[in-house]
């Protein structure tokens, strides 16, 4: 049992969109209490925001942070993946538990609605990407029901939402979300393509979940888990919803003699921070701190 | 008396040795890359050694090799190769004996692992294209090719829609990474006349002697050797065209025929312009499904903006799910898609498949 009113402390490092709207839902939390938020930029929008909703803020980075007195529980990483390779040893040392947001993947890789449960020990687990958290729950729907050798997601999000973050780190991106579609997603092979469109009004994040199967698989199987996890995300991410049934082709030789699954997604965000169009921030922040109660009820259950 | 045909940029060729003299333009041919498109990315090791063979002694100086979608776009989204773009790399740098071989790549779809290997093949030229709008995600990957040494040229895709100002902007980042050459391109066809001059224009003004400026054409509305030779007059210097408009959509600037224009105008570019003509009919002829052409698909691309190399996509499309190719284009130039959607043409077609099955007057 968690004991009432208990929670762990919280800091999150790197102010920009996926900090402040991270932010915005751990203030939400029952177990978690965001205290710090760490910037480098004195002139920061997110860490202003922080200061208003009485967060303790600082412009002089993680190094700020490690020398006070009272340590955070939890640190989320909400900089790049080059920030957080060289920082994740140091949180380590300090105890600090580690929920990285950056593809860095440091640590292993938690899609809530997969392995959301797992690794609630571990000092570092890694969010994989946006793309990823949008479309491995997709591959893993079909892969629970039949194998898939290959599979391909293509994630498309808005510019206007896609900070000098995530611009700076695309091949990570790209890497990382590959990486988890095997590892997570349960596909032998993976790919993963980022589309960034400017339109205006900004587009809500669309994805597409290619998966190959054995030309005999079970379609109607694989349609009743796909409709089953679209529920399962829907739980945290309540404008997570499919645009089109499934659709089967093939094989042909344009499949390379398999059948293609084609899965169509859109995942509209809760309007946090950015507007609802930024869903990609949405299912990111929301997974992230779901992965943070979890750890946080573990600990706080074992008191 | 000045000359009219006169230039007022011409290629300053410093990099590295050219064994082609003096150039006022530098041409690309781009037949297999963008005609990968065409080809439904089905080029074979032989038809590539034979390509770049004739393109090579007819003295074009740059030919472009990958898949149309470029490194690592064998994909479901985009079509899988026939044959693996890093073999076709290495067949046209082992064949190729003065020209140089390019390669095309676009982040968040292929990466630097992907540049380092199309270098160990042979390819010389690293060409790194964004969405016009999104320069900054090259920025890594001209810092990486910069670094091995490689050539760089970068692409400004889709230039029809922004304007000549924003253009500028972006071709300052990519410069500023380390880019040698910014490209205006026309993917979508639709750019006219002297919109392509402003564009090519306020690219020279920003980027002045630190790079070169090129110009990439479509003929969706039959204009790639106009746009060509008024973006030459503005100031590009290097410019990509396609033998027998073997390209996506209706198919790009039909290098032969713009290399017979430059010789009318006294333009130098090195190539014979009997040897590519011959080279047309004989070798990139017989490897092409079809000839490119204008007609209601492609047109309806140049006229609603639409990325050239969703034409194949938007034709399978519309016959597997029985609805019109034209539609689902026009409904592609509504959502602004740019290049890399071709997934949502097929949420398009079931879209239209829909209002098309619903009841009437319910």
């Amino acid at each position: 049992m968690t004991a009432i009113g208990k929670k762990l402390t919280a800091a999150i490092v790197g102010p920009g969109n996926i900090g402040t709207d991270l932010l915005y839902k751990l203030l939400r939390s029952d177990v978690v209490e965001p205290r710090w938020m760490i910037g480098v930029d004195a002139s920061s929008e997110g860490l202003r925001l922080a200061a208003d909703k009485g967060l303790e803020v600082s412009h002089e980075g993680v190094d700020w942070l490690l020398k006070q007195d009272e340590l955070p529980d939890l640190l989320f990483e909400a900089t790049s993946a080059y920030v957080h390779r060289e920082y994740a040893p140091r949180y380590a040392e300090a105890g600090i538990r580690a929920v990285d947001l950056t593809p860095a993947a440091v640590g292993p890789a938690v899609i809530p609605p997969v392995n959301g449960l797992a690794h609630l020990d571990a000092l570092n687990v890694n969010m994989i990407t946006c793309g990823g958290q949008a479309t491995i729950p997709m591959v893993n729907a079909v892969s629970r029901v039949t194998p898939v050798p290959y599979a391909e997601i293509v994630a498309s999000v808005s510019s206007a939402s896609a900070g000098p973050g995530t611009r700076a780190n695309i091949d990570e991106f790209t890497r990382t979300t590959s990486a988890g579609v095997e590892t997570i997603g349960g596909a032998e092979k993976g790919k993963a393509i980022i589309i960034l469109n400017p339109a205006e009004p900004p587009m809500i994040m669309r994805d597409t979940i290619f998966c190959a199967v054995d030309p005999d698989a079970d379609t109607d199987a694989i349609a009743e888990s796909v409709h089953r996890m679209e529920k399962a995300v829907q739980e945290y991410v309540p404008g997570y919803r499919l645009l089109q049934e499934p659709q089967f082709d093939g094989p042909s030789d344009f499949t390379r003699g398999m059948r293609r699954v084609s899965i169509f997604v859109e995942v509209e965000g809760a309007g946090d921070f950015l507007p609802p169009y930024a869903g990609n921030l949405d299912i990111m922040t929301a997974a992230a701190a779901q992965v943070g109660e979890n750890i946080a009820r573990s600990i706080l259950g074992a008191h | 008396m000045t000359d009219i045909n006169a230039l007022t940029r011409t290629w300053s060729g410093t990099h590295g040795d050219e064994p082609f003299g003096r150039l006022d333009l530098r041409l690309t041919d781009t037949c297999l890359r963008d005609g990968s498109h065409h080809k439904r990315h089905q080029f074979t090791g032989q038809e590539v050694e034979d390509i770049v063979r004739a393109l090579d002694e007819s003295g074009v100086p740059v030919i472009e090799v990958t898949h149309g979608d470029g490194l690592g776009g064998s994909s479901f989204n985009y079509g899988f190769s026939r044959t693996p773009e890093q073999e076709l790399i290495k067949i046209a740098a082992e064949t190729a004996k003065r020209a140089k071989i390019a390669f095309l790549m676009l982040p968040g779809l292929g990466t630097k692992d992907d540049i380092r290997a199309a270098q160990d093949n042979g390819g010389q030229i690293c060409r790194v294209a964004t969405h016009c709008t999104e320069a900054d995600v090259s920025i890594q990957h001209f810092g990486l090719a910069r670094e091995l040494g490689l050539e760089t040229v970068g692409f400004l895709m889709m230039s029809h829609t922004q304007s000549p100002e924003i253009l500028a902007k972006q071709a300052r980042i990519m410069v500023d990474a380390g880019c040698q050459c910014v490209y205006v391109v026309d993917s979508a066809g639709a750019l006219i006349m002297e919109q392509t001059a402003d564009r090519v224009a306020a690219v020279v003004a920003e980027i002045g002697s630190q790079a070169d400026v090129g110009f990439h054409g479509h003929e969706n509305l039959g204009l790639g050797v106009s746009n060509t030779v008024i973006a030459a007059r503005a100031g590009a210097t290097q410019i990509d065209g396609s033998v027998r408009r073997f390209g996506a959509g209706a198919g790009n600037t039909p290098l032969e025929a713009f290399v017979g224009v430059c010789d009318k105008l006294g333009w130098t570019t090195g190539v014979d312009f009997l040897k590519i003509v011959d080279a047309s009919e004989d070798v990139i002829k017989p490897a092409m499904p079809e000839e490119c052409q204008l007609d209601r698909m492609t047109l309806m691309m140049g006229y609603a903006g639409v990325y050239s190399s969703f034409l194949k996509h938007a034709g399978n499309a519309a016959e597997r799910f029985g609805v019109s190719g034209a539609q689902i284009l026009l409904e592609a130039g509504k959502r602004k898609l740019i290049g890399g959607q071709e997934d949502q043409l097929i949420d398009i077609a079931l879209q239209l498949k829909a209002a098309q099955d619903a009841p009437v007057g319910v």
